[in-house]
């Protein structure tokens, strides 16, 4: 079971965060226009990287934020966690 | 009553208690302090079960963990249990055990004839033989096998034992009280640091109550007492004995097993009998010693051959002898110590060792004692069925291929070894890729994953004093990183007998024309020729060869037959062993009960049940209730002998003709607050938002990213900033979810917040042509008028002292009211509206009639958002704004949402008008056609219409909208049923709407 850092909480128990996919995707801007192709990309197109992934869980059973956390998808080992309005590098 | 192979004081036992137990029904007796294996052998039993495949008589091998044959079904404290490790399990008063996988019994098997026909089990048997004809499999092959093999019967009964679960953090957790694990939790302990000390067996020092030596001028066992008890007073330390860390997962959690009360007589009502452990460990020691691996040699598994230092541990732990007349058959100087433990209690044992005459500390102490050594020596094949007699031994040539001189002698029992396995299995599944120690033989850890250090004998080092010395350091070291302290601790004197080498030799040469089976594997029954045979048929791969004969995939996990198995294959693939590799070790370490893993989490603790505040009312009326996720709600409410059917009907005929009542608290609601609330919701929601006025409620439905609907509901402006947003029971949470995602990440510049308010509100619905009657009782002096409060009006108003919400809302089709007060008033308003109602005929209806309700009027609910269907497929394209964005719209666009063929909702009637149609049902043109048949679309939900007094159902049609009229039929396999229908339009009842606004 992972262990992860909440920004707002501190370490915590997987079973009480709920993952979020991909924290890289960009939704486009509402009431812009929007090309099929980018529309496309954003709902459905997402990379499987074997390695160092940045994504979204949310702290359900906790203070029920979202934040960002960089993790390898082959180890687990999480390197970095963050709010959802920081950047991670 | 005398026990023949008990020594007179040796041992650990306390023999001031005597325990009576059964074996395979014969009374027999123990002391406290033994298992069941060193009772058995107390009393000279040997022969405990039945080889898998074989079904070879076998007899007890190890003294713990690492025993592959001796798993008995054991009755005790009222259950029955497969699989005890007879040198595990303790004995308790009144325990029954009964021999596994003989049939009839242990000494007449049936199935032992496959041993004299053993030309047609060799490796890969079961892929082979039993895969044709394929139809066998299931009638004649797999109930054969069943019966003929398999271990254990697991318990039907349900467990009435109590097991609990536990989460558990710590600085440092020791896995393992041998010397190195002693140490190490000692040296922690001493720095402060938070120290979880963990041993799998009852007592606490592993290796230091059955060797000859000494620390600080104390014996080992003493030792490790002083310091047990040392770090049991220190306030800093949970030392835990019969717990078993089992697994390593990730980010350092561990997961150990505590076997709390199956030792005990008697215990209280609250004790668990097992307990897990989830521990989160900042650093871990992983101190699990090694296990003596065996010399391979013929008929190796005859009861009364022995694993060595199990031998030595029957002598001085439970005061047994495995036999009064042992051959000791080695590679290393370990096994001597075994046999001047048996030449101290009286007994004269023969040497074999593999290697040639030399000398050292001990060969040169066992000489003194004037025991029979052969060097160059081992056992070619042991003698006997049931039990060994005698053994056929031979003086190996220099090239130890060979045979110089072979001769017979007698013996009652064998204790052999091949030196020690490190137990590496923690620091593998940790993640630490193994690498190959010449010196050992064996696999140890090398380059960490984790917080994981292996010290003292699983990491390869085999001395006390090296042991002792890793084990202070490390745990000095690790823990000082934690708790920067460093407390000065004296490594202690130690005295102990020094090892000469070991011997490179793993299995014994075999005369030519004998043809003994040597078994590498004991519990899966696999035998050198099967791995030989596995390698000539092209098996390369060690994973391939493991999964073709089996071998160490019993539930011992190999450990004492997976590094011979590799030793054979390199020898005939002509490769070191490194370039073999190993297979992957994997959790759990040892068997553990299902009772363990579930914990509390069974019958009404499986998970919390939410109820309403009218849950009391409902039960006293007779309500038959429905799980709704966690929610408990009336699916309907019984009189005398109705049916759910009947029931039902009742019911929703009422709404349709008087009025009635249900409890809708169950409905997910979200407060919604802010001065973007409504910029929110538009973008929210498919339809406009940004005029709704405050007092009016408004239907809203809204997608997912892709365009699929993701829930409907009603929301209303309680006031300027103020929205209350209900969803579907069933998609509450991931709604609030939803919409938390986009106010924290899509949008952070909305100031919106939003709270679940579900648990505040209790909720009734009021339905039926009189509700508006019954309304202006509940609220005489509030005008309910159809001017006054409109459909979709809300009102806030004082029910009978209690402050109130009235929304003017209906799922029912009806004209109807949902009345809202605070949780702690539910009761009061309910048992207020059935006492007012009473007039109007008011009843209350469940579930099952607010189905019947929605169905025939058309609304669609779960069955139809099932996660595949688009605003337009359920008639809900009114709702979908053309002017504004909202979350989903660009995916309304694309192509397969648009063809002319698009699924539609429609509504469905047999033509019988009599035969309801399953839900579920597939639509299809013709009922006898050859599968696969075309499927046109399924029925989603199906009633019978109260309103026109036949079934009714919708369905989800391909080309749904040109299909009105048309006749199909619906087939249910599963039912068995195929029923023509008609196409009719989903709006059965009141298709203009017009009773909702009444
Ligand atoms: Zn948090």
């Amino acid at each position: 079971m992972l262990y992860i850092k909440c920004p707002y909480c501190g370490l915590r128990a997987q079973k009480e965060f709920s993952y979020g996919g991909d924290a890289t995707v960009k939704r486009p801007n509402i009431n812009e226009e929007v090309s099929s192709e980018d529309w496309d990309n954003f709902v459905y197109m997402r990379k499987s990287p074997r390695g160092k992934h940045i994504e979204l869980w949310q702290h359900i059973a906790g203070c029920r934020q979202w934040i960002k956390v960089q993790r390898d998808t082959a180890t687990h080992e999480i390197f970095q966690t963050a709010k959802v309005t920081e950047e991670i590098r | 009553m005398s026990q023949p192979f008990r020594l007179n004081k040796e041992g650990l036992i306390n023999r001031n208690k005597k325990i009576s137990f059964t074996f395979n029904g014969k009374k027999l007796f123990g002391y406290e302090g033994d298992t069941i294996a060193s009772a058995l052998i107390a009393n000279g039993i040997h022969l405990v079960g039945r080889s898998f495949k074989y079904h070879r008589p076998r007899g007890f091998f190890g003294a713990g963990v690492e025993e592959p044959n001796a798993k008995l079904q054991v009755e005790f404290n009222g259950h029955s249990e497969p699989n005890v490790n007879a040198t595990e399990m303790e004995l308790v008063e009144g325990l029954s055990a009964t021999s596994q996988n003989c049939w009839p019994s242990v000494n007449f098997d049936i199935g032992a004839i496959n041993n004299f026909l053993k030309m047609f089990f060799p490796a890969g048997f079961y892929y082979k033989t039993f895969m044709w004809p394929k139809s066998f499999w299931y009638k004649i092959y797999e109930p054969f096998i069943r019966k003929a093999a398999g271990l254990g019967v697991a318990s039907i009964e349900k467990d009435k034992e109590r097991y609990e679960h536990k989460f558990e953090y710590c600085d440092l957790l020791v896995t393992g009280s041998g010397p190195s694990g002693l140490a190490s939790a000692y040296a922690a302990a001493k720095n402060g640091a938070k120290v979880i000390l963990a041993e799998d067996k009852p007592r606490f020092g592993g290796t230091l109550l059955t060797d000859d030596v000494s620390i600080d001028n104390l014996s080992g066992k003493d030792w490790a007492e002083k310091i047990i008890s040392e770090l049991k007073s220190m306030p800093n330390v949970t030392v835990k004995n019969r717990s078993q860390v089992f697994g390593y997962y990730d980010h350092n959690m561990l997961v150990m097993f505590e076997r709390v009360s199956d030792h005990l007589e008697k215990k209280s009502k609250f004790t668990p009998r097992q307990r897990l452990w989830y521990i989160r460990a900042k650093e871990t020691i992983l101190s699990t010693g090694s296990i003596e691996r065996p010399i391979v040699f013929g008929n190796n598994d005859t009861p009364g051959i022995f694993l060595s230092a199990a031998a030595k541990e029957y002598m001085k732990v439970y005061g047994v002898l495995v036999g009064k007349k042992p051959l000791i058959f080695t590679n290393n100087d370990s096994a001597y110590e075994t046999a001047l433990e048996f030449k101290k209690n009286n007994v004269e044992p023969i040497i074999l060792d593999t290697r040639e005459e030399h000398s050292s500390e001990l060969i040169d102490e066992a000489k003194s004692k004037g025991i029979d050594i052969r060097f160059s020596h081992g056992v070619i094949v042991a003698n006997g069925y049931k039990k060994v007699k005698s053994a056929k031994i031979g003086k190996l040539n220099k090239d130890k291929n060979s045979f110089e001189k072979i001769e017979t002698v007698d013996c009652d029992c064998i204790c052999v070894s091949g030196f020690w396995t490190p137990s590496v299995h923690l620091a593998s599944q940790s993640g630490n890729k193994l690498k190959y120690e010449e010196k050992i033989d064996a696999f140890i850890p090398d380059k960490k994953k984790q917080h994981e250090t292996s010290v003292g004998a699983a990491n390869g080092s085999f001395t006390l004093e090296e042991s002792l010395k890793n084990g202070f350091e490390n745990g000095s070291n690790l823990s000082a990183k934690i708790t920067d302290t460093k407390a000065e601790i004296a490594i202690p004197n130690v005295n102990e007998k020094k090892y000469g080498a070991h011997d490179k030799f793993w299995c014994m040469p075999l005369p030519k024309n004998e043809n003994p089976k040597r078994f590498v594997d004991f519990q899966n029954d696999v035998s050198v020729s099967d791995i030989e045979i596995a390698l000539r048929e092209g098996y390369r791969s060690i994973e391939h060869v493991k999964r073709y004969t089996t071998l160490g995939m019993a539930t011992d996990q190999g450990r004492t037959s997976n590094l011979n198995g590799l030793q054979l294959v390199s020898n005939i693939e002509n490769k070191i062993v490194p370039e073999v590799g190993h297979t992957t070790f994997r959790p759990p370490f040892t068997p553990i009960t299902i009772g363990t893993i579930v914990g509390r989490e069974v019958g009404m603790e499986y998970m919390p049940t939410r109820k309403t505040p009218m849950h009391e009312w409902h039960e006293k009326n007779n309500a038959v209730f429905v799980d709704a996720g966690a929610w408990k709600r009336p699916r309907y409410y019984k009189q005398g002998n109705e049916t759910l059917f009947e029931a039902s009907k009742r019911e929703a005929k009422n709404v349709r003709e008087n009025v009635g009542i249900c409890d809708v608290t169950t409905l997910g609601k979200i407060d919604i607050k802010g001065p973007d609330a409504a910029e929110f919701l538009n973008r929210v929601y498919t339809n406009a938002w940004m005029k709704l006025p405050v007092g009016k409620a408004r239907y809203g439905l809204m997608l997912r990213e892709d365009g699929i609907v993701m829930d409907d509901g009603t929301t209303t402006r309680i006031s300027e900033n103020h929205y209350h947003m209900t969803t579907t029971t069933a998609q509450a949470a991931n709604v609030l979810s939803h919409l938390e995602y986009y106010l924290q990440i899509v949008w952070p510049e909305l100031n919106v917040n939003v709270v679940s308010t579900t648990e505040q509100w209790a909720g009734a619905a009021i339905a039926g042509p009189k509700s508006r009657d019954m309304l202006s009782k509940l609220y005489p002096d509030l005008d309910v008028s159809n001017d006054a409060l409109p459909f979709m009006g809300y009102k806030e108003a004082d029910f009978f002292g209690v402050p109130s919400r009235i929304f003017r809302i209906s799922f029912s089709g009806e004209l109807a009211y949902e009345i809202n007060v605070k949780s702690d008033h539910g009761m009061f308003m309910w048992e207020k509206m059935m006492e007012v109602g009473k007039e109007f005929g008011n009843q209350p209806y469940g579930t099952e009639a607010l189905s019947t309700l929605r169905i025939e009027m058309g609304h669609v609910a779960g069955p139809e958002l099932d996660g595949r269907t688009i605003p337009s497929d359920v008639s809900l394209n009114g709702l979908v704004s053309k002017k504004k964005d909202f979350i989903g719209k660009n995916s309304l666009g694309r192509e397969a949402f648009n063809v002319e063929s698009r699924q539609k909702i429609v509504g469905l009637i047999p033509i019988d008008r009599k035969s309801s149609i399953p839900e579920g049902s597939h639509i299809v043109q013709d009922q006898n056609a050859k599968l696969p048949n075309p499927k046109l679309g399924h029925v989603s939900s199906s009633c019978w219409s109260v309103e026109n007094n036949n079934p009714f159902s919708l369905a989800i049609m391909k080309d749904g909208k040109n299909m009105i009229g048309k006749k199909f039929f619906a087939v249910s396999p599963l039912k068995n049923k195929s029923i023509e229908v008609e196409v009719i339009s989903s709006h059965y009842v009141d298709p203009e709407g017009k009773r909702v606004r009444s």
